[in-house]
């Protein structure tokens, strides 16, 4: 079977403090980077997969923690 | 009492608590590929940094063949206590409501505070009540280190681990180090016998290092056993 390439993004839930995105949203108005607001910093997991109907259950147990994070997996070579 | 501490590439804090166990009992590691917790009466899952905190803390220890077994340890009412990443290994595996987040400061935290014990059921107090509450309670002098420690579940989980009397300790009021809901320092699992924390009680059970309150805490852990 044909490895398909997928990329995870995750970040952290709405509602939830991001101190990480907090900080970078706080150091760009230094940096002459005005009217940005609702800076989240997440993680992206790019990986090849031969049975992609399992990456969800692969970022439920794994890649992501879903009290805390949403996910979104994009496939990036095509296929349904 | 033989207690087991588990030992994962990347724990730091193993060594402290074998010797806090040790002086309540017999004490030896359980190496993070080992499944036999053959004669071992309590787990103790340390602090440190167990796979190099890859992903997320403590996400990937979940998935040793040792936590394997300590989940069927707890699951069968064996107890356990979880030690700041073994506080984040229990969560992420499930056998804990509720995940630790980067601390509010961002900034890794290490410094001795106070902690309030709340014992489960009617002494168990809600965050409301925690000041009045806190008055009138022994406190245990205990340090933390952490930078990834502030609890997190959301509100509705929050109160119920409050009515249930899941919430197994406090930061005492004004000493919360990293922006922890309702100045949560560790909770339990609804059966009462796994039991996680993010500051260091192995760390404190011996005079020269400034307090031995620590040793309380593996007391009533032990009391846990069925």
């Amino acid at each position: 079977m044909a490895a398909v390439r997928a990329r995870v993004l995750i970040r952290p839930k709405e509602g939830i403090l991001d101190p990480q995105g907090k900080a970078v949203e706080g150091a760009l108005p230094a940096l002459g980077f005005e009217g940005i607001g609702h800076v989240r910093v997440g993680r992206m997991v790019e990986l090849e997969v031969e049975d992609p109907e399992r990456l969800g259950e692969l970022c439920e147990k794994l890649l992501a923690n879903p009290l805390i994070e949403d996910y979104e997996i994009e496939r990036l070579d095509g296929g349904g | 009492m033989r207690w087991g501490v588990l030992q994962f590439p990347g724990s730091c804090d193993e060594r402290d608590a074998l010797h806090a166990c040790s002086l309540l009992g017999e004490a030896r590691l359980v190496w993070h590929e080992d499944r036999d917790l053959a004669g071992i009466d309590a787990v103790v899952v340390p602090g440190g940094f167990s796979y190099g905190d890859y992903l997320r803390a403590g996400a990937i220890a979940r998935f040793s063949p040792a936590m394997e077994a300590v989940a069927g340890f707890a699951a069968a009412g064996g107890p356990v206590l979880g030690i700041c990443n073994g506080f984040q290994v229990l969560c992420e595996a499930g056998l804990l409501p509720g995940a630790l987040l980067l601390n509010e400061s961002m900034r890794f935290t290490c410094r001795q505070l106070d902690l309030i014990p709340a014992d489960p059921g009617a002494d168990g107090p809600k965050s409301a009540d925690i000041a009045r509450f806190s008055a009138h309670r022994p406190r245990l002098s205990i340090p933390a280190k952490h930078g990834e420690g502030r609890y997190w579940a959301p509100d509705d989980a929050l109160d119920a681990l409050e009515e249930r009397g899941q919430v197994a300790y406090r930061y005492a009021p004004g000493q919360n180090p990293n922006g922890s809901a309702r100045d949560i320092a560790g909770v339990r699992n609804e059966a009462g016998n796994v039991v996680g924390l993010m500051p260091h009680p192995e760390h404190a059970v011996d005079p020269l290092t400034g307090s031995t309150d620590g040793l309380r805490v593996f007391e009533a852990i032990a009391e846990a056993r069925p």
